[in-house]
């Protein structure tokens, strides 16, 4: 019984993994970008739904409502501006520029909010709660964020497939020269790529704000690593890989904390180093391509 | 109407392909006499000025390494933090078992290269960012692995032993001397590799890998050579720190900010070049000392810095200075001069002044898949 | 040879549609463009022709906006391009089906069809007479473009430009990889492509197709021109020549009297 509850917690857990790692997919399968500052941003969603909390005492998911369309529209100038101008010199540049983010994220956090971490309260029972489905405990809040992942998943997808900026996306994603002899500005897209994986992964920080704490490197230690591993199990080029790469990923940390309670991480990064040396297109394959 | 053109033959012209032979004699005596100051040092300034020095030492040899992978085999390694780690717990290993920690240093680096050749095989088929994140994740597996070992402190670490009984100022000094010794092999290595043949190799897999491999260049082989002494060379720096700080912790060890550390001074020092790494850690040394006391800072303004040279001085300070002065401390480039009819004509000057030309190594945006895949979109082909 | 499109004299004070004088264009430290110059004018088929090297499809992708040249201009009908992007280029008019189809690979046929119809111009083309003038690509619109033949692709690229509406359309290397009978029924739509309004800038190796199709012909060589004219004006020997470069081609006698030609 015990392993069905591990598999369990891992699906659930796995609901948040792909939250923090379909922005990721959008910027690494879109634009080629490794960005290591994908947690740290994510970590300051959080931390910005904290200070607005903490100063207007809103309810928390009003935090939602306004955080998540700023990050977004930070992530297009972000994307506009110092992105593409990295992109624009290569990829061990844009790494650099990613990884100089990180680190001013990082250390700016540390200076002004210390290094003591801080939750997202939430007294409703709706967040602290659980209930059970025989003798598995579900916590409404996880349940709740694999709800949220499987919508905000639902509506990428859609988006992406049925949009005319999505199918914009697409394109660019398959070549970026033969999209601008289509008319369109491919940096204009690559922004909006850049908007919805912040706005997403600004959304994936607050929940796991709610869910965990956050601290300054929150960022590096645990968000970044996670929503590589979900993109990369899963596979570049599919929303649904990344769920299905998240759910591994939380099945194999749950089972080896089963194995052996400190185990748990070592599991996860063991499956993802199995997953790149015998398999680095994922699980899913996409459906392409020349 | 038209128009027919007629390309005669070019006037012949012979050259010849020279070495930059004029200054490396007095850059070698030049380094010589650097060296034996140094080594000065322990009797001429304070400890806490050695301790410094050795972080810089330490620093040095991480950014050297980071240049030689990056900026002349073009793997972005974000995981070379493992490797200081598996340096340290060398260290640790050897010293829980009654070696001296000085003795063990040796160890340490024919270990660390060892874990690098069975990590290469891991990861070397895989292209650009896959590449980098498996870097990244194997360095915290190897971390996660280390930790489960009780026998060798668990997640907090252990102190060194075998050291407790050493005079202060002796191995104040010792230390220092050890972490220069390690820099300056650590140097000396990267010159002389990529002086010959390896570095020749290297430029052409980095302006055209399909070229270089149907030359006959052995791709694999000169990436798999340089990930290997780099990962030695950074255990070395590894069984240092654990040295200087007279204890090993994971976290502190295996941190992934030694690999922001190394790439940052490598970035801003020049990559692609050998004087870059000791300008980029002059820099971070002097920022670290500067704001020591404001924490985090210089952290903050070392990544803004590393970011602004990466876009708009690719070539890095070294490499500002280099434009203008036309001087290599360190030649490893070819020049070529012109023979022949028109004799007494000035010199060509260098047609690739050593690998930095091109600036650093960038694959460009756009690597379709994670195994070996090729480029889509952004080719110009010359038709 | 019957060639398509606008074989008369040119007017002798038109503007033309697509005029490119002078482009030096540099790969690095190659050169690959030597101050090479054109015109087009309404409703003509232009054609490049040259061996591998030359310059063509450089030329071509200049146009477009895809390389910037060292020196001189593009004009579009009277408006200097030159410092524009692609994108903007293609929006002004100048749509291009480049070289080796490069169509979008992960998306349907109909999929490839709508993006080049993002930032269409008002015209006659729509996706729906592309799918009229292409048969078979209604009932296989939603088919993934990787599983369609070489033929097939081509024709959807060409596609893609045309729902752009496009006033120029630069057509890169059609042939390439294609089987002979194949290249003939692409280039057979060019009368329908013609008539719709467009004008027709191409690059084509295959030199026989490309005086069949072809209302004026420059050859290029190394990045110069080796030839100019019109395929009724040219000999066999003399394109022969211009494509390999053998010294020993006459001078052609001037067209109309106006020196439209590079001299």
């Amino acid at each position: 019984m015990a392993w069905v509850n591990a598999i369990i917690q891992g699906v659930l857990t796995g609901g948040l993994y792909a939250l923090f790692a379909c922005g990721l997919s959008l910027m690494f399968g879109v634009m080629k970008v490794v960005n290591l500052a994908h947690g740290d941003l994510a970590v300051i969603g959080g931390y910005v739904a904290i200070g607005i909390i903490t100063v207007t005492h809103v309810p928390v998911l009003w935090s939602f409502v306004i955080v998540v369309p700023v990050m977004a529209v930070v992530g297009y100038l972000l994307q506009r501006t110092l992105i593409q101008s990295a992109l624009d010199r290569g990829a061990l540049t844009t790494l650099i520029v990613t990884l100089g983010l990180s680190v001013v994220i990082e250390n700016g956090l540390l200076e002004f909010f210390t290094a003591n971490s801080r939750g997202i309260g939430a007294s409703m029972t709706l967040v602290t709660g659980s209930f059970s489905i025989g003798s598995i405990q579900i916590a409404y809040l996880l349940a709740l964020i694999f709800a949220v992942a499987v919508a905000v998943l639902l509506g990428l997808q859609w988006f992406l497939s049925r949009s005319s900026y999505g199918r914009l996306i697409r394109a660019t994603a398959d070549d970026q020269e033969a999209v601008q002899l289509a008319g369109a500005d491919y940096r204009h897209v690559f922004g909006i790529a850049a908007a919805l994986a912040l706005g997403t992964v600004a959304l994936a920080g607050i929940a796991f704000g709610m869910y965990s704490d956050l601290d300054p490197t929150t960022g590096t230690d645990t968000i970044l690593l996670f929503a590589f591993a979900a993109v990369v199990i899963g596979g570049l080029g599919s929303l649904w890989g990344t769920l299905l790469g998240g759910i591994v990923l939380g099945v194999a940390q749950q089972i080896g904390a089963q194995i052996n309670i400190s185990d748990e991480l070592l599991a996860g990064y063991l499956v993802f180093l199995l997953v790149l040396v015998l398999r680095p297109q994922g699980l899913v394959t996409r459906r392409t391509q020349s | 109407m038209s128009v027919v053109t007629e390309s005669g033959p070019r006037p012949a012209e012979s050259f010849r392909v020279g070495r930059s032979q004029r200054n490396v004699a007095w850059t070698g005596i030049g380094a010589l006499i650097v060296i034996v100051v140094l080594a000065f040092f322990p009797y001429l300034v304070y400890s806490g000025t050695t301790a410094i020095m050795v972080q810089g030492f330490i620093v040095l040899t991480l950014a050297s390494m980071w240049n030689l992978l990056a900026g002349y085999a073009g793997l972005v390694s974000v995981g070379q933090q493992a490797f200081v780690g598996l340096g340290a717990y060398f260290v640790l290993i050897l010293a829980l078992h009654g070696t001296s920690p000085f003795a063990a240093l040796p160890v340490a680096v024919i270990g660390s290269g060892v874990a690098a050749l069975a990590m290469w095989w891991l990861v070397s088929r895989l292209r650009s960012g896959y590449f980098s994140i498996a870097t990244w994740v194997l360095a915290a597996t190897v971390m996660l692995f280390i930790e489960r070992f009780n026998s060798i402190g668990g997640g907090s670490g252990l102190p060194l032993p075998g050291l407790a009984g050493m005079d202060p100022t002796l191995l104040t000094a010792y230390t220092y001397w050890i972490g220069l010794a390690v820099t300056v092999a650590a140097m000396v290595t990267v010159y002389f590799l990529l002086r010959g043949r390896l570095g020749l190799v290297l430029t052409a897999i980095r302006d055209d890998e399909v070229a270089a491999r149907s030359s006959g260049a052995r791709v694999g082989r000169a990436r798999l050579l340089v990930f290997v002494v780099a990962g030695a060379f950074c255990g070395a720096a590894g069984a240092v720190l654990a040295i200087s700080q007279l204890q090993v912790q994971p976290s502190a060890d295996f941190t992934v900010q030694w690999t922001a550390e190394m790439a940052f001074a490598a970035i801003i020092g020049g990559l692609g070049t050998i004087e870059g790494p000791i300008i980029g850690t002059v820099v971070y040394m002097v920022l670290q000392q500067t704001l020591q006391n404001f924490n985090a800072w210089y952290l903050i303004i070392l990544g803004l810095v590393a970011i602004v040279v990466a876009l708009f001085a690719r070539r890095g300070l070294w490499g500002l200075v280099d434009s203008r002065l036309h001087v290599r401390l360190f030649p490893v480039g070819y020049w070529l001069r012109s023979v022949g009819a028109d004799n007494g004509r000035a010199d060509s000057g260098p047609v690739d002044s050593g690998p930095v030309d091109s600036g650093p190594v960038d694959s460009g945006p756009v690597d379709s898949g994670p195994v070996g895949g090729g480029t889509v979109g952004s080719g110009a082909n010359p038709v | 040879m019957t060639a398509v499109g606008n074989a008369v004299g040119r007017p002798a004070n038109g503007t033309p549609l697509l005029e490119v004088s002078d482009l030096t264009v540099h790969h690095g430290q190659l050169q690959a463009l030597d101050a090479i110059s054109l015109k087009v004018y309404p409703g003509e088929v232009y054609a490049i022709i040259g061996a591998n090297g030359a310059g063509k499809s450089t030329l071509l992708r200049t146009i477009a906006g895809l390389h910037h040249p060292t020196k001189g201009r593009v004009v579009l009908d009277g408006t200097d391009v030159t410092a524009l992007r692609p994108e903007r280029r293609a929006r002004q008019g100048i749509g291009m089906v480049p070289e080796g189809r490069r169509l979008f690979g992960s998306l349907s046929v109909e999929e490839n069809l709508k993006v080049g119809a993002t930032y269409a111009r008002p015209g006659p083309w729509t996706i729906e007479r592309v799918y009229e003038t292409f048969d078979w690509m209604r009932a296989r619109r939603n088919q993934q473009t990787a599983q369609l033949s070489g033929g097939e692709q081509q024709t959807v690229a060409i596609g893609r430009a045309l729902v752009a509406n496009p006033r120029v359309l630069l057509l890169d290397e059609l042939s390439l990889g294609l089987a002979p009978v194949i290249v003939q029924r692409i280039y057979g739509m060019l009368p329908q492509v013609l008539e719709s309004g467009l004008t027709v800038l191409l690059v084509e190796q295959d030199v026989s197709q490309a005086l069949r199709v072809a209302s004026h012909i420059q050859c290029l060589l190394e990045g110069h021109t080796t030839l100019a004219g019109t395929p009724a004006e040219v000999t066999p020997e003399q394109v022969e020549a211009a494509y390999f470069g053998l010294a020993g081609a006459a001078a052609l006698p001037a067209e109309g009297g106006e020196s439209s030609w590079p001299g």
